[in-house]
């Protein structure tokens, strides 16, 4: 069944990015908002909006009532959910087919299979994918705990089966310390999630983020090379390239081919990405998880590929068979993006609402800003802090860095604080000039660079 | 004249710590300066509301997860 008309389930700059494809499709499009958002630049370019509820994203991005009303009223007959709010909610995926729509997206099955940890480790060693060794699924035993432990070799890391976004994790880096560990992990856990369950899993020191783009179509499915993000504060990625300056050819074709096979396994209708961490030393790479979403960091693959992700998921949705073969997808050159985002990196990354002036957006060759931004726009307090994403391509990396340096200089955005002076620092750092970094890297860039990042806040 | 606590910054005003939790305080609680009364969260980030001033709380005038601007009233002191 083909789309005709498209509700974006979601807000600022990725609503922009799927609103353009869209139109470049001919799709009409319903854009929803919320009470904060009446001004926003995806309202002022779909062609219709339908408010759903208050600023509070539980009452508005997260209403899937209100929502499925807003498709029903409009006569939508798909719906693109785009990252964050209701994109990995496989319930929601599900509400969206019951009431006779398409969701761009995979099943409801699928994201419950890939977006459980251990579900989805499970379908990742049946395809032949390498993950972390560990426990494999929770472990109540101490003395099978231990037995694991000793096994996989340390240092280890102690989760919490029921825990998420960091919470109930412990590194035992002896068997001392894992005994001493161990119960404290399990009460503590039982304690904040109610469930005491734990998994163990290896400790990989000084990995890479490296991530796979893939997109299937039920039947077949093709990747679109790496993207490294390694460049993390928080867990959360400040930076992004493709490819990965760090991964040797053949290591590339393998883990894009391991990342393909799971893909396949799992039936999977979209775009999604693979996570991994990659050791630079033994040239191995471990399977985390997938995203069965579009990704913030997409744009870096469609500079290296030509292919537009997100029109592709949209054609997939509607039914087509995907238009290109594995050998169709070929990349050059390289590609970087940047966050900018309206938080103050001189005071620990403050966030900074307020409204635009003077806002410069950078042009010329090779050069891309996807953003919501405009003159004139309040930038709103209660969601995330992603005012855009500056992205360049050039023929070599050393080259891209160069493009990047110019853009950013070329960036302007008056009125708010923003993460552009961390980037300018980041661009003419020697360190990163030679890819020498990892997932922990930035944190302790941060400290040693503390002062830097004040006076470039002062000028 | 009741005097007001209010809100530090723009973002949406929390009573409690988590869903899950009972509310920091409520009307009728007396308080006293640098107790937290509330969160407010900013793009994601939380900060605390601390009362600058000692009293009895008269009344919430802005509910839990409702939208606030930097220094809106969010509690009546007596």
């Amino acid at each position: 069944m083909p789309i005709t008309k498209l509700l974006i389930a979601n807000r600022g700059e990725i609503a922009v990015r799927i609103i353009r494809a869209a139109k470049e499709l001919g799709l009409k499009t319903v854009q929803i908002y919320s009470l904060a958002d009446t001004e926003s630049m995806a309202v002022k370019m779909a062609d219709e909006a339908v408010n759903v509820g208050p600023p509070h994203a539980a009452k508005s991005y997260l209403n899937v009532e209100a929502i499925l009303n807003a498709a029903k009223e409009t006569g939508a007959d798909a719906v693109h959910p785009g990252y964050g709010f209701l994109a990995e909610n496989a319930k929601f995926a599900d509400a969206v087919r019951a009431a006779g729509l398409i969701f761009v997206g995979p099943s409801g099955d699928a994201i419950r299979t890939m977006g459980d940890k251990v579900a989805a480790r499970v379908a990742a060693e049946k395809a032949g994918v390498p993950v972390v060794p560990g426990s494999g699924g929770r472990i109540e035993d101490p003395v099978e705990a231990l037995k694991i432990a000793e096994n996989i070799g340390y240092p280890v890391m102690i989760k919490a089966a029921a825990g998420g976004g960091g919470r109930g994790i412990r590194i035992a880096d002896s068997r001392a310390e894992f005994e001493r560990l161990m119960p404290q992990a399990s009460a503590e856990a039982q304690a904040a999630f109610g469930d005491g369950g734990l998994y163990i899993e290896k400790v990989i020191n000084n990995a890479r983020h490296i991530e796979v783009q893939v997109l299937g179509d039920g039947k077949r499915a093709i990747h679109c090379f790496e993207r490294e993000c390694s460049l993390q504060r928080r867990r959360q990625k400040v930076w992004e390239e493709a490819p990965s300056h760090a991964l040797p050819q053949h290591v590339r074709e393998r883990l894009c081919a391991t990342a393909v096979a799971l893909t396949e396994a799992v039936n999977y209708v979209g775009a999604g990405t693979l996570e991994y961490l990659y050791d630079d030393a033994s040239e191995q790479f471990y399977f985390i998880e997938m995203n069965t979403r579009i990704q913030v960091e997409h744009p870096v693959t469609e500079m290296i590929t030509g292919i537009d992700l997100v029109r592709e998921m949209i054609r997939v949705a509607g039914g087509e068979p995907l238009r290109f073969k594995q050998s169709d997808v070929q990349r050059k050159g390289h590609a970087i993006e940047v966050r900018i985002n309206a938080e103050n990196p001189a005071e620990d990354f403050k966030p900074f609402p307020g409204t635009v002036t003077g806002l410069r957006i950078p042009g010329g060759a090779g050069t891309r800003f996807d953003t919501m931004l405009y003159d004139g726009y309040q930038v709103p307090p209660f969601y995330d802090s992603l005012l855009g994403k500056l992205i360049v391509w050039d023929e070599t990396r050393d080259m891209a860095l160069a493009r990047m340096r110019r853009a950013l200089a070329e960036l302007s955005v008056g009125g708010l604080k923003t993460t552009k002076p961390l980037h300018q620092l980041l661009a003419a750092d020697s360190e990163v000039q030679k890819a020498k970094f990892h997932t922990r890297w930035l944190e302790g860039w941060l400290e040693s660079n503390a002062e830097k990042l004040r006076e470039a806040d002062n000028r | 004249m009741p005097k007001e606590i209010l809100s530090p910054l723009p973002g949406t005003f929390y009573r409690r710590p988590a869903p899950d939790k009972p509310n920091f305080k409520s009307e009728g609680d007396v308080v006293a300066v640098g107790d937290v009364i509330g969160l407010i969260e900013v793009m994601k980030s939380f900060s605390e509301v601390k009362s600058d001033v000692d009293g009895k709380i008269l009344k919430f005038v802005t509910d839990n997860e409702e939208p606030v601007m930097a220094g809106q009233p969010l509690v009546e002191i007596g």
